[in-house]
C-alpha cells in the first residue's frame, strides 16, 4: 500500500531551491505507488507549483498570504499545519536548511510525532522507511525509523539525487486557506551577504580557503578556479574570523554542510568542526604546506605545497584540459 | 530575570569513534558540555549580571552529567538540575527529552530559556524549538546577538550566513550559534564555589511523568562507521608534474571533472 507524502518546496529569492526537488525524489521512494503532494508557502508562489510537478510530484497545494512573504516560525507553522490537517499525510519531508531546521521541530511537536533530522538517504526496507543520517560530527552514521505517528524527516541538500525532470507531467494545483495571525516574532531586517552565483549547499564543485589564504586578495585565485569549474568558493571558520571573506561562505558545523562532487581545500588544517561540514564530499583534494595537516586524513588526493603556487598552476592545467574537451 | 539553560553532556567528537556491540563505544571517551551550550551558559551569566536574577542549568541524563553541570556552576550559573532518567527509561529520542524538559519548565515562570542550536553528537537541533512549542512560547534559533530591554527582545539570527534581526517578547527560548560570545573558563574560585551550589536531582516521578508519556517516536536500527577511505594519495615529484597528475586523476580516475 502506497503512502501519501507531502514535501515542502522551499522558495528563496523567488525560486525553488534544489533540495525541494531532491525532497520530491525522496518522497517518491517513500510513497511507492502512493501520492506525492508538494506544498508551497509564501506570498506569491503558485507559479512555482508546476516545477514541483515536473520534478515528480503528483499535485501541489499552495498557501498564499502576504504574511508569508518572509519566514517566521509561527506563520509558516500555521500555514503548514492547515495543509497537514486537510491532506492528512502519512509522511512529511523538508530540506535540512536554515528554514527546515527551524520549522520542522515545531511542526513535529505540534503533531506529537518523531522527526528524523538531516537524512542523507532513505530506503524502504521490509515495509519500514529507513533513514540514514550522520552523527558525531559526521564520523559515524545511524539508520533510523519512525515507530509511531507521522513519518517526518528533513533531508540534507545535495545527497538524494533528484528525478529526471519531465515537462509533460501535469497535476492539480489547489489552494488551502489558513489564518495567519498572532506572529510572535517580527523580522526587522535581513542583511544579505554577498553570495553571488552558485548556492554553496548545492554546488557540485567547491574551492575552499582557510587561514592559509592569508588575505581577502588571497581568495582571488580560488575564485578563478571555482569559476573555471562552474563551482563556488567556500571557507573555513579561520578564514571568516580573519575577515578574509564573509561568514556566508563558512563551511562546517556552524556554517554550511556541503556534499559536492569535488571539494578542494586550500590552506585549511582540517579541524573536526570543518570536517563535519564537508567530509561527505565525493572527492576531496587537499592543498596544504604542512604534510601533517589533518585535512590529508580525509583527502583522496593531496598536494603538499604552497597554495599560491599550486592554485594558479591548477587553473592553467584545467584550462588546457577544458580546451581539449 | 529568571534564566534557564538547557545543557547536554556530549561525547567529544574530536575523539576517535569506534563501535562496540552496535553502539558508539563510550569506554574511556572524553565527555564535555556540548560546545553550543557553552555559549548559552555564557550568555545566561552575562544576562544575569546585567539584569539581575538567577541562572539555572538543566540536563536530562544520568549521574555522569553531574560533572558538566558542576562545570557550568563553576562558570557562574547559580543552580543546576539533573533530571535523571537512568532508572526509568531505556531509550529515548528528541521527543522524549523535550517533553521531560518542558514538563520541568512549565511552572518555573522562566523569562528566557537558552539552549544550544545543535548537539554535536546526535545533532538534530530539535530540542530547543520543541521545548518552546510545548511551553507555547516563541523561539529564535542560531542567534549571534541578544539584547533585552524591558519585555522587548532583539536578536540577530544567522541564516546560512545572512543575518536577520528579529524582535520578540519575553518569555522566549533562543538557541546559541557560534559567535554569540566567548565562553569563559571556570576560575579556581569559581570551581570552589561550585561545589557548594545547589544541584537538585529529579526523576520522572517528580515531574508526574510516566514512561508512556515520553516514549520515543523513533528508533535507531543500526549504527555504522563510514567505509574506511583508502589512505589518500599524497602526490610527489615536481610541483608542475603533481598538478598535471592531479588534474589527470580528477578527470580520468575520479571522473569529477
Ligand atoms: C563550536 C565550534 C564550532 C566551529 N565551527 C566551525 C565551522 O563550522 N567551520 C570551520 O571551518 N571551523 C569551525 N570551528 C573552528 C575550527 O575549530 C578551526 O579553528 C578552524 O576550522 C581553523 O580554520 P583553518 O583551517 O582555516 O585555520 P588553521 O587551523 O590556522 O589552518 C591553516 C592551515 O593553512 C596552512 N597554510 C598556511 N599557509 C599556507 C600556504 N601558503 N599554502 C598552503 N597551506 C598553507 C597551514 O599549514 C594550516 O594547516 C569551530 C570551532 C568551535 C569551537
Ligand atoms: C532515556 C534516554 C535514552 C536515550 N538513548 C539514546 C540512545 O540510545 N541513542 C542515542 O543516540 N540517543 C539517545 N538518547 C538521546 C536522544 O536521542 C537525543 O540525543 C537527545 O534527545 C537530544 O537530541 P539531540 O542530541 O539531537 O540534541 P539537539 O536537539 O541537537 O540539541 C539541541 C540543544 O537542546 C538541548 N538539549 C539536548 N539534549 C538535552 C538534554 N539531554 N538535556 C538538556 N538539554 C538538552 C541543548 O541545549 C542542545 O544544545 C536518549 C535520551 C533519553 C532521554
Amino acid at each position: 500500500m502506497g503512502k501519501k507524502v507531502t514535501v515542502l518546496g522551499e522558495v528563496r529569492d523567488g525560486a525553488l531551491r534544489n533540495v525541494s526537488f531532491e525532497g520530491v525524489a525522496a518522497a517518491r521512494k517513500i510513497a511507492e505507488d502512493g501520492e506525492v503532494v508538494a506544498v508551497l508557502l509564501g506570498s506569491a508562489v503558485k507559479d512555482l507549483a508546476q516545477e514541483m510537478i515536473v520534478a515528480g510530484a503528483d499535485r501541489a497545494v499552495v498557501v498564499e498570504d502576504e504574511k508569508l512573504a518572509g519566514y517566521t516560525s509561527d506563520g509558516y507553522a500555521q500555514a503548514l499545519l492547515a495543509v497537514v490537517e486537510q491532506e492528512n499525510p502519512e509522511a512529511i519531508l523538508f530540506g535540512h536548511t536554515a528554514l527546515g531546521k527551524d520549522l520542522s521541530p515545531k511542526i513535529a511537536s505540534k503533531l506529537g510525532c518523531g522527526l528524523v533530522s538531516d537524512a542523507v538517504n532513505v530506503e524502504v526496507e521490509g515495509g519500514n522507511v529507513v533513514f540514514t543520517r550522520p552523527i558525531y560530527s559526521g564520523k559515524a552514521f545511524e539508520k533510523k525509523i519512525v515507530t509511531d505517528g507521522v513519518i517526518f524527516a528533513t533531508i540534507r541538500p545535495n545527497n538524494i539525487p533528484p528525478l529526471e525532470k519531465d515537462a509533460s507531467r501535469t497535476g492539480e494545483v489547489s489552494e488551502v486557506s489558513a489564518e495567519i495571525k498572532d506572529l510572535r516574532t517580527i523580522v526587522r531586517e535581513v542583511a544579505k551577504k554577498a553570495t553571488q552565483g552558485v548556492d554553496l549547499s548545492e554546488a557540485k564543485v567547491i574551492v575552499a580557503g582557510g587561514r592559509g589564504v592569508k588575505s581577502e586578495e588571497g581568495f582571488e585565485p580560488l575564485q578563478e578556479l571555482a569559476n573555471l569549474l562552474g563551482g563556488a568558493v567556500g571557507a573555513s571558520r579561520g578564514a571568516c574570523d580573519a575577515e578574509y571573506c564573509d561568514y556566508s561562505l563558512q563551511i562546517g558545523q556552524t556554517g554550511k554542510v556541503v556534499t559536492p562532487d569535488l571539494y578542494i581545500a586550500c590552506g585549511i588544517s582540517g579541524a573536526i568542526q570543518h570536517l563535519a561540514g564537508m567530509s561527505n564530499s565525493k572527492v576531496i583534494v587537499a592543498i596544504n604546506k604542512d604534510p601533517e595537516a589533518n585535512i590529508f586524513k580525509v583527502a583522496d588526493y593531496g598536494i603538499v605545497g604552497d597554495l599560491f603556487e599550486v592554485v594558479p598552476l591548477l587553473v592553467e592545467e584545467f584550462k588546457s584540459l577544458l580546451v581539449k574537451a | 530575570m529568571n534564566i534557564f539553560v538547557l545543557l547536554k553532556r556530549t561525547f567529544d567528537t574530536e575523539e576517535k569513534i569506534t563501535i562496540a556491540k552496535g553502539a558508539i563505544n563510550e569506554e574511556g571517551a572524553e565527555f564535555i558540555i556540548n560546545p553550543y551550550d557553552e555559549y548559552a551558559v555564557e550568555e545566561a551569566i552575562q544576562l544575569r549580571d546585567n539584569h539581575g536574577g538567577e541562572v539555572t542549568v538543566v540536563t536530562v541524563g544520568n549521574e555522569e552529567a553531574e560533572k558538566q553541570l558542576r562545570t557550568a556552576l563553576a562558570m557562574g550559573a547559580d543552580k543546576a538540575v539533573l533530571i535523571n532518567t537512568e532508572d526509568d527509561l531505556e531509550s529515548g529520542d528528541q521527543f522524549t527529552t523535550a517533553k521531560i524538559l518542558a514538563e520541568y519548565l512549565k511552572d518555573k515562570e522562566a523569562d528566557i530559556i537558552l539552549a544550544g542550536n545543535v548537539a554535536i553528537d546526535s545533532g538534530s537541533g530539535q530540542v530547543g524549538p520543541r521545548v518552546a512549542d510545548l511551553l507555547d512560547i516563541p523561539y529564535v534559533t542560531t542567534i549571534t546577538n541578544l539584547e533585552i530591554s524591558g519585555e522587548t527582545v532583539t536578536v540577530v539570527r544567522d541564516v546560512e550566513g545572512d543575518s536577520e534581526t528579529i524582535e520578540t517578547k519575553l518569555p522566549v527560548l533562543v538557541t546559541a550559534q557560534q559567535g554569540l560570545n566567548e565562553p569563559r573558563y571556570p576560575s579556581l574560585p569559581g570551581i570552589m564555589k561550585a561545589k557548594k551550589k545547589p544541584l537538585e536531582e529529579l526523576e520522572l516521578d517528580d515531574l508526574d511523568l510516566d514512561e508512556d508519556d515520553v516514549e520515543a517516536k523513533t528508533k535507531v536500527v543500526e549504527i555504522f562507521l563510514p567505509p574506511t577511505k583508502e589512505a589518500g594519495r599524497v602526490l610527489e615529484g615536481e610541483l608542475d608534474a603533481q598538478v598535471k597528475e592531479l588534474v589527470n586523476l580528477l578527470h580520468k580516475e575520479a571522473k569529477v571533472i
